[in-house]
């Protein structure tokens, strides 16, 4: 498994290396066997150098533990995110509702949990569909090269050039607003970025010897793109995916802000800081709450990612 | 094509040559800005102690023509530059401003109109009769597309001339000389004198509205004729008003400045009016967030005013399951109106069991409510269920189609509507859903009648009943979006426009008014709005009107 | 070099001609209008309206009419704000957001340049790690989050900044702290990541064989190589905070130009959301456009070709 780096590591080693060398590779069995396993190894390597960046660990438990937390709570927690209580409105945090009640005597503690699980949904989705769309469209784009690469680009670049917010205000206008319009809006550029990191890789891998023998061995662009190209050029795309997935709860949160957001009664964390923050005067901890678990997870997310891509590329190349 | 290209070019090359400049001048901006808020707040004009009251409004003015006004920004901004033929008092009632005697005749549809001769324009002219006949006949012309022209519909063929089918020449208005206005009626309005106090029927400068199509946009162009002139027009920032030197009455207008900022998020207006920033909270211009409103009424730092507008949630009483008037009682009787307002509403608003609001006036110094009282039904949470389940039996139906509550978006909407879907829930066991569109989006859904249940607030245009008769429940009104049909309500209505006396006129739209709700449930009644208000200490007289707009024109600071 | 540029101008050209016509056709497909209002009209004053506006003619009638009058250089008249030319709504509200998005701009180039060299000279170090957790938590907390409760604790409580405005050098501190946490942290980052990697490589290590002292390294050889990447990301990054912030201008009450955005959709103002996306996508393209002019005159090795390749 070489990837961009490993491609330069080759590089400098070939200066050292007397070309027999080489010819017993390509004749060994064996040992071609061995450079099967050496790949493996990167895979362990990686996971080794992911596991021992403490704070990449704490952002990777803290994701899971609101992912876990967030579909269990809401089962197990007496109270649900809907129902009114007003005669309980406004309550500070106690030990019946651990993060105090809303205006509407709804207990925080649930609504927190409910709204995570919307805006880690709408986080992952979102970033599942850049990720489908931007590696096969930057795979072509990367891989024809030439006119395609010219055509592509400069449609992506065109529509890059959208204001991105009032086009998503147009589409929350004509569709209702809905977690898919939200999905939906938020796709329509994000892709694009995934695509132009796509791109970047494929162009660099596509020459590589592998590529081309499996081209000379008749297999079809297609084939060549999304079977050896796109595998060699994961590490990128999944530090690119993790940034992502914070980059679109953001985005919701901002939506939701704006008014623009889920339909009630659900809230995500955006909705929630809308609501709290005309409370922050009063009745702080509904801001405070829905505020932290935003923050703590878009840290969660960003620390990952950033250790991922420490992981991948030891050297830290950008 | 060839053209297309030149623009971007332009831009571009303003652009850089802008980021450069900007760039260059940006700290010499800065001190500027400083300057003059430093002026502002310390030292004062030449005569007398300066007395500056400052308030925000949430959007600009869309235009300060008087043609082309349209809501209760430019209404407020309005009521200090300009001057009509007659203002409301606090109580909502007529007082003689530019007019010196307004006489109707026998039959009621003719008003003639004396006016002082004192009043002068900005630019110096005076203020005549024919400033008010060009002025309205402008409002009605067809090439000025003005919204509000239908205001006017009351002068005869005021509607035929703007419709393109008649002439200027026919519309029921005439200056007969130079301070006396000739006014025709094409059906008698005891309210005329309000209506003239209504921006629609302010006068404007002919010189100048025909030199300049945008005169009103800008602060150099604006010619006006009321107590104050307009200083400065920062578009999307602020309007500096100041005192008008040559206003007729000026000895009773106090304040020197009044100064206007645009904010539009609250809970800025809030901790602006904490820092001491602006005088005055409330009644549309800035609220007071929701959140606060409970802790600073019980301290006593804001005051809750009513204000003649009705909530109520509007039934699509052409589609089922809605158009079974047991279920729409169902739905009605199963709210608790008093709990909302306390818990959700927060602004101790009255709770809404008709459609006129207690402040709209009736005859003889009694208001309306006073007159005929709105209690056309009660809560009733028994009464409901039985009626629900007799209603969906009455349909042949076994349990509620699924049903949404369709909202604007906005927070307190939202709040409200939960709230509400949650009383439906417990009370009536039936599940509501929620949807919320955006304004536009909204407005266009309702008047198509794709809904169920449907939010709406109506207000008043003038001090009178026919705001929330006519308006709401006609068959034929176009405000009617729950498209309600009662022949028999329509009938009471179009009478109660051709009554002989103004005591009929009433008794007419109260019994349609009494069909509409109490036999026919035809909407939802929630409650009658308040609004909250707050204003720094020292300063007199600034109120909420009946409509719930701010009046500061006649303020005054100690 | 002047190819290049020539030939990116016809694509701008090109791209605005689409994005125009897009434009065009995705708002005239939303429902509602801008004439409408909560209260029923009669149906004449619709029709003179209708007319008055031109919106009672085809649609390919009023795409015509609006092109030609673009060509002339005139964007129309705002169907809200009557009588107000779109470029001047455009051109008032852009100075705020402009000197507003500048000062935001340094003070992420500054702050995020500070932090980023630290981390990177003291890679693995207590400092990296102080440095780096600072820039994730500026871009953990949401501005959103972050304006009002600054605007709440430092200007209402503690009273060192004004609520609103933007009369005075210090009315710029909050908002653009607000602006800035997300770009600080993003600069900070991508400058660790390009220096930790030029600090290791060769050239580096001959200065320090030299003996130069490490303040001199990093100033003069490494900072000036590790660059690139973020001037390509300034050009993004300024087309985005000077066309306005929605959030930091609503809490601020700035009369920038981020809330034309939401408010020409939201009244269906049509020559305000054609003359907000046009102004929007020339400066996006302008900036990018310099930040690529600045890459080729910074990296030699794009003068070249200016293609990735080998």
């Amino acid at each position: 498994m070489s990837d961009a780096n490993s491609n330069t590591i080759g590089k400098e080693r070939s200066d050292e290396l007397t070309p027999d060398m080489f010819q017993k590779l390509k004749r060994d069995e064996v040992r071609v066997d061995e450079v099967g396993r050496a790949s493996l190894t990167a895979w362990q390597d990686i996971r080794m150098r992911l596991t021992s960046n403490k704070l990449a660990m704490l952002g990777f438990w803290i994701i899971v533990f609101m992912i876990v937390c967030c579909i269990v709570v809401p089962f197990i927690w007496p109270y649900d995110h809907f129902t009114n209580d007003l005669a309980n409105t406004n309550q500070a945090p106690n030990a019946k509702h651990w993060f105090g009640t809303d205006d509407l005597g709804r207990d925080i503690f649930e609504r927190v949990w409910k709204g995570a699980q919307i805006s880690l949904f709408v986080g992952v989705i979102a970033a599942l569909i850049d990720l489908l769309i931007g590696v096969i469209y930057g795979g072509i784009m990367g891989y024809f090269g030439g006119k395609v690469d010219e055509v592509m680009n400069r449609f992506a670049e065109i529509l890059y050039a959208i204001p991105y917010l009032l086009v998503v205000i147009l589409l929350l206008v004509v569709m209702e607003p809905s977690l898919t319009t939200i999905i939906v809006a938020m796709s329509i550029t994000g892709w694009i970025n995934m695509a132009w990191i796509v791109r970047g890789q494929i162009m660099q891998l596509k020459n590589q010897e592998y590529a081309l023998a499996s081209k000379s061995l008749g297999a079809g662009a297609m084939r060549i793109i999304f079977r050896h190209l796109v595998p060699n050029a994961m590490g990128p795309i999944l530090v690119t995916l993790t940034l992502t997935i914070p980059g679109a709860i953001f985005t919701e949160a901002f939506l939701s802000f704006l008014g623009l957001g889920v339909q009630s009664p659900a809230a995500s964390w955006g909705t929630m800081i809308d609501d709290g923050v005309g409370a922050i005067f009063n009745y702080p901890w509904r801001l405070f709450f829905p505020a932290i678990f935003l923050s703590i997870t878009i840290f969660a997310f960003n620390v990952f990612g950033d250790g991922l891509r420490d992981a991948f590329d030891p050297k830290l190349k950008k | 094509m060839k053209g297309s290209f030149k623009k971007p070019t332009q831009i571009m090359l303003v652009l850089v040559v802008a980021l450069t400049m900007l760039l260059a001048a940006c700290s010499n901006n800065n001190n500027k800005g400083t300057d003059t808020a430093n002026n502002g707040g310390n030292s004062g004009d030449a005569s007398g102690t300066p007395k500056e009251f400052r308030f925000t409004l949430a959007s600009e003015p869309p235009s300060l023509d008087p043609a082309l006004m349209k809501d209760a920004q430019s209404s407020i901004v309005a009521s200090g530059l300009y001057e009509g033929l007659t203002r409301l008092n606090t109580e909502g009632q007529p007082e003689n401003a530019l007019a010196e005697d307004i006489k109707a005749s026998e039959d009621g549809k003719t008003y003639t109109i004396k006016i002082r001769q004192d009043a002068k324009w900005s630019n110096g002219d005076p203020v005549t009769a024919h400033d008010f006949e060009y002025a309205w006949k402008r409002a009605l012309n067809p090439e000025t597309a003005s919204e509000y022209a239908y205001m006017l519909f009351y002068l005869e063929n005021g509607e035929k001339y703007n419709s393109g089918k008649g002439t200027a020449d026919e519309v029921g208005v005439k200056a007969t000389d130079d301070y006396t206005l000739e006014v025709k009626l094409y059906t008698p309005a005891p309210y005329f004198p309000s209506l003239l106090a209504h921006y629609t029927y302010l006068p404007v400068n002919e010189k100048t509205v025909e030199g300049d199509p945008a005169w009103a946009s800008e602060q150099k162009s604006i010619v006006t004729n009321g107590p104050f002139l307009l200083k400065q027009w920062a578009h999307a920032d602020k309007l500096v008003l100041e005192k008008n030197p040559d206003y007729y009455d000026k000895d009773k207008i106090n304040f020197t400045k009044v100064t206007i900022s645009l904010v539009e998020d609250e809970n800025t207006v809030y901790q602006l009016f904490e820092t001491d920033k602006i005088d005055w909270i409330g009644a549309q211009a800035g609220s007071v967030p929701t959140d606060q409103t409970q802790p600073l009424i019980k301290s006593g730092d804001a005051t809750v005013t009513p204000v003649a507008s009705t909530y109520y949630y509007l039934f699509n009483t052409q589609k089922k399951p809605f158009n079974n008037v047991k279920i729409r009682k169902a739905f009605s009787m199963a709210v608790d109106r008093q709990n909302l307002i306390d818990n959700v509403a927060r602004a101790n608003q009255t709770p809404a069991f008709a459609l006129v609001p207690p402040s709209i006036a009736g005859a003889d110094g009694k208001t309306f409510r006073e007159m005929y009282p709105g209690d056309f039904f009660t809560e009733n949470n028994d009464e409901a269920k039985k009626l629900l389940a007799e209603g969906l039996a009455e349909e042949g139906l076994t349990k509620l189609p699924e049903i949404t509550l369709l909202y604007n978006t906005s927070e307190g909407h939202k709040k409200l509507a939960e709230a509400a879907v949650d009383m439906w829930r417990k009370n009536l066991g039936v599940e509501v859903k929620l949807a919320n569109q955006e304004w536009g989006t909204f407005l266009e859904t309702r008047k198509a009648g794709q809904f169920d249940i449907a939010r709406a607030g109506w207000g008043a245009d003038i001090n009178h009943p026919i705001n929330f008769t006519y308006d709401l429940i006609h068959p034929k009104s176009g405000n009617n979006d729950g498209k309600y049909n009662n022949p028999k309500v329509g009938e009471l209505l179009d009478n109660s426009l051709v009554a002989d006396t103004p005591a009929k006129s009433l008794d007419m739209m109260a019994q349609a008014e009494k069909i509409a709700i109490q036999d026919d449930m035809a909407v939802l009644p929630l409650y009658y709005y308040t609004t909250v208000t707050m204003i720094k200490p020292g300063f007199e007289n600034v109120v909420s009107d009946y409509s719930g707009n701010i009046d500061w024109v006649n303020g005054d600071k100690k | 070099m002047l190819r290049f540029i020539a030939g990116k101008f016809v694509f701008m050209v090109i791209s605005m001609f689409i994005l125009i016509t897009a434009t065009f056709m995705l708002m005239n497909a939303i429902p509602g209008s801008p004439l409408q209002s909560e209260k029923a009209t009669s149906e004449a004053v619709q029709k003179n309206l209708e007319a008055y506006y031109g919106l009672d003619k085809p649609l390919y009638v009023q795409y015509g009419t609006y092109l030609k009058n673009l060509a002339h250089g005139d964007m129309g008249i705002s169907m809200k704000k009557k009588f107000q030319s779109v470029d001047k709504m455009i051109g008032q509200s852009f100075g705020p957001s402009l000197r507003l998005g500048i000062a935001a701009v340094i003070t992420s180039v500054v702050v995020g340049c500070i932090l980023g060299i630290l981390a990177a000279m003291y890679h693995r170090r207590f400092i990296d790690n102080l440095a780096m957790i600072i820039a994730v938590i500026g871009l953990a907390i949401p501005s959103i989050v972050l304006a009002p409760v600054m605007q709440y604790f430092l200007a209402t409580k503690l009273g060192w900044f004004e609520v609103a405005g933007l009369n005075g050098p210090m009315d710029y501190v909050l908002p653009t702290i607000a602006l800035a946490a997300g770009p600080i942290a993003f600069i900070a980052r991508l400058l660790r990541s390009t220096m930790i990697e030029i600090l290791n490589a060769d050239f580096i290590k001959t200065a320090k064989s030299k003996g130069l002292a490490g303040y001199v390294i990093v100033v003069k050889h490494a900072l000036r190589n590790s660059l690139l990447p973020v001037v390509t990301y300034l050009g993004v990054l300024t087309a985005g905070i000077i066309t306005g912030s929605v959030v930091v201008e609503k809490i601020f009450a700035i009369p920038g130009i981020g809330k034309h955005f939401v408010t020409s959709v939201i009244d269906r103002d049509y020559p305000l959301i054609m003359g907000i996306t046009i102004f929007y996508a020339v400066i996006l393209m302008v900036c990018r456009f310099l930040s690529d002019i600045a890459y080729v005159l910074v990296d030699p090795r794009m003068r070249a070709g200016g293609k990735v390749g080998k």
